[in-house]
């Protein structure tokens, strides 16, 4: 089924001809209301009139995550704040999150280009979905609720933790469809096992799964243990939250809601943009969105735009998985985690010493963090005879980790001088995650 | 009371021997060593002729080490010492972080720590026993 075959199986000519008048309407919008996005036209000696069809876009400046944050909070918000109904925020790097501010019209997109995605997974108002994403600042819970609200199924608002009261919940309502990260979606498997309900006591068929990279293996798996058809869901706060792009029942790649959020791939070196079919930065420019639009968004996710036609019908460009990143982001469990994060939490512990390793591995299905930190000669001398003052100092560590990254680390203190030192480059990041 | 050596040591290969081998260009003469196992790090104790010293070279070679005074009492070379001294500790609710044991001229001298180093000499002195001085 197709939500909106007019705008989703558009033919090519007649989507860039409304791409390109979007776009222009946008920039004069972004001209008169955002002066950082003026200045920076300027600075190019640009004005809205030389935007006219979307083949314009390559004049226009990049917008990067760097942009937001020097902006923050509402520096780069288009509408006045009495248009804002509703506000999102995506976890920051040195103490400001980005945010994101949302018009109702912004939020009548989202639930449309959600609509799109969950109709293209096979969802109808006939099923019972279950939202396991995180409700909250985080764009994931409420983005899917007011698309399967919007779709006419039925919403069970779970959000994340209480695994148990959820699988309780999966079999007794017969809930037939669900929406978490791809982990999640195990270990609930998991827990499920160990409660001892088989997947045929489960009407579960349909998963919709995003916000962190997964593989082929992992989908195998989920669909196995818990019975049911997994696709993949994409977005990101800064553009809209997931509904960015959609698998079809092709699953060969993800359609992007092109008609809102307009794609480039770029080489991140040279900013070039690159053709179809090559690896590179994908970069937005949002359309349609009235709130916080951005011109062309430097996502940092690496990846494809997707040669030739997909046989579902849809002329959306489809994009490849994301293939990894431009910047030295970890996603972690959904939650994206910069290194300069856990720096800076070091750094504010007079017990540590500027040496730290971060790890991530996978176990049992769930992304695991350890950070390991050089405690200083000082503090060890200062007559640790017992283990007691190291096991405080992890929890210390552990605990202020906690509460700037939003997820739990395992902490390991080591001896002074054992990480070792680098020239140059150093390779603080060790992620063990096999994602291919 | 007597001075020990504490060093915050990872668990793994060549660790104790670089110490050790510090320990040993400084001509410092051990007398005991413990080392309790953990999975990940530990703390090796030392006692030796010259604590200060030892401390010394460990710091300059980069080693974060640690003086501390703790507790040592002689004990009589017969079977049921350890057991009556310990006891003497269970009876008044005092509680050992860690203990350990060496001989010294012939003599079981036995270093421990307590949250309460003065009452717990106060009970070994009731029991009729020393504390452990160096002669």
């Amino acid at each position: 089924m197709i939500w909106n075959p007019i705008k989703e199986c558009m033919p090519e000519e007649q989507k860039r001809e409304l791409q390109g008048k979007r776009l222009h309407k946008l920039v004069d919008y972004v001209y008169h209301n955002v002066p950082f996005y003026r200045k920076k036209m300027q600075e190019l000696d640009l004005e809205p009139g030389d935007i006219q069809t979307i083949d314009d876009i390559v004049k226009l400046p990049f917008t990067t995550k760097q942009d937001l944050r020097d902006n923050y909070p509402f520096g780069l918000q288009a509408a006045p704040q009495s248009e804002i109904i509703r506000i999102h925020a995506s976890t920051g790097t040195t103490g400001n999150p980005t945010i994101v501010g949302y018009t109702r019209k912004d939020i009548d997109v989202w639930s449309e280009c959600m609509s799109r995605c969950l109709t293209a997974y096979g969802v109808s108002r006939n099923d019972i979905f279950s939202v396991a994403y995180g409700y909250g600042l985080f764009t994931g819970g409420l983005g899917v609720h007011y698309g399967v609200e919007n779709l006419g199924a039925t919403v069970v608002p779970t959000s994340t933790g209480g695994t148990q009261k959820h699988a309780k919940l999966l079999k007794d309502l017969g809930i037939t469809a669900l929406a978490c990260t791809p982990s999640y979606a195990l270990h609930l498997a998991e827990v499920i096992e160990q409660m001892g309900i088989t997947k045929e006591e489960l009407k579960l068929r349909v998963g919709a799964f995003g916000a962190e990279p997964w593989t082929e293996n992992m989908r195998q798996e989920i669909q196995q243990r818990l019975g049911l058809k997994g696709y993949n869901i994409y977005g990101l706060s800064e553009i809209m939250g997931p509904c960015v792009s959609y698998e079809c029942e092709c699953q060969d790649g993800s359609h992007i809601n092109e008609d809102h959020f307009y794609p480039e791939i770029i080489d991140p070196a040279t900013l070039q943009p690159l053709e179809r079919g090559k690896d590179g930065e994908l970069v937005f420019t949002t359309l349609t969105k009235t709130g916080m639009p951005v011109l062309r968004y430097r996502t940092r996710d690496l990846c494809s735009l997707l040669p030739g036609d997909c046989p579902c019908g849809r002329t959306f460009v489809r994009m490849s998985s994301i293939k990894g990143r431009s910047d030295d982001m970890l996603i972690i469990r959904g939650i994206n985690v910069f290194p300069s994060q856990v720096e800076s939490v070091l750094l504010g512990i007079p017990e540590c010493a500027p040496y730290y390793r971060l790890i991530v591995d996978r176990k049992n299905n769930l992304d695991i963090l350890t950070v390991q930190v050089e405690a200083r000669q000082e503090y060890l001398a200062q007559g640790v005879d017992t283990l007691a003052p190291i096991t405080a100092l992890e929890r210390k560590v552990a605990d202020r980790l906690k509460s700037v990254l939003s997820i739990s680390a395992l902490v390991q203190i080591k001896m002074p001088g054992s990480l070792e030192r680098f020239e140059g480059k150093a390779k603080i990041v060790t992620d063990n995650r096999k994602l291919v | 009371m007597i001075q020990q050596v504490s060093v915050f040591m990872e668990n793994r290969p060549g660790v104790l021997g670089a110490v050790l081998d510090i320990l040993k260009q400084a001509d410092i003469q051990l007398y005991a060593i413990s080392i309790a196992d953990t999975s990940d790090y530990g703390i090796c104790r030392i006692i030796c002729d010259r604590p200060a010293d030892a401390s010394k070279a460990l710091m300059a070679a980069g080693v974060a080490s640690a003086l501390s005074d703790v507790c040592a009492v002689e004990l009589a070379n017969t079977p049921g010492a350890a057991a009556d001294m310990v006891s003497l500790f269970a009876r008044e609710g005092l509680s050992l972080a860690y203990l350990y044991t060496f001989l010294y001229k012939e003599k079981p001298v036995m270093v421990f720590r307590t949250d309460d180093a003065a009452k717990a000499k106060n009970i070994l002195e009731s029991g009729g026993l020393c504390c452990f001085q160096w002669n």
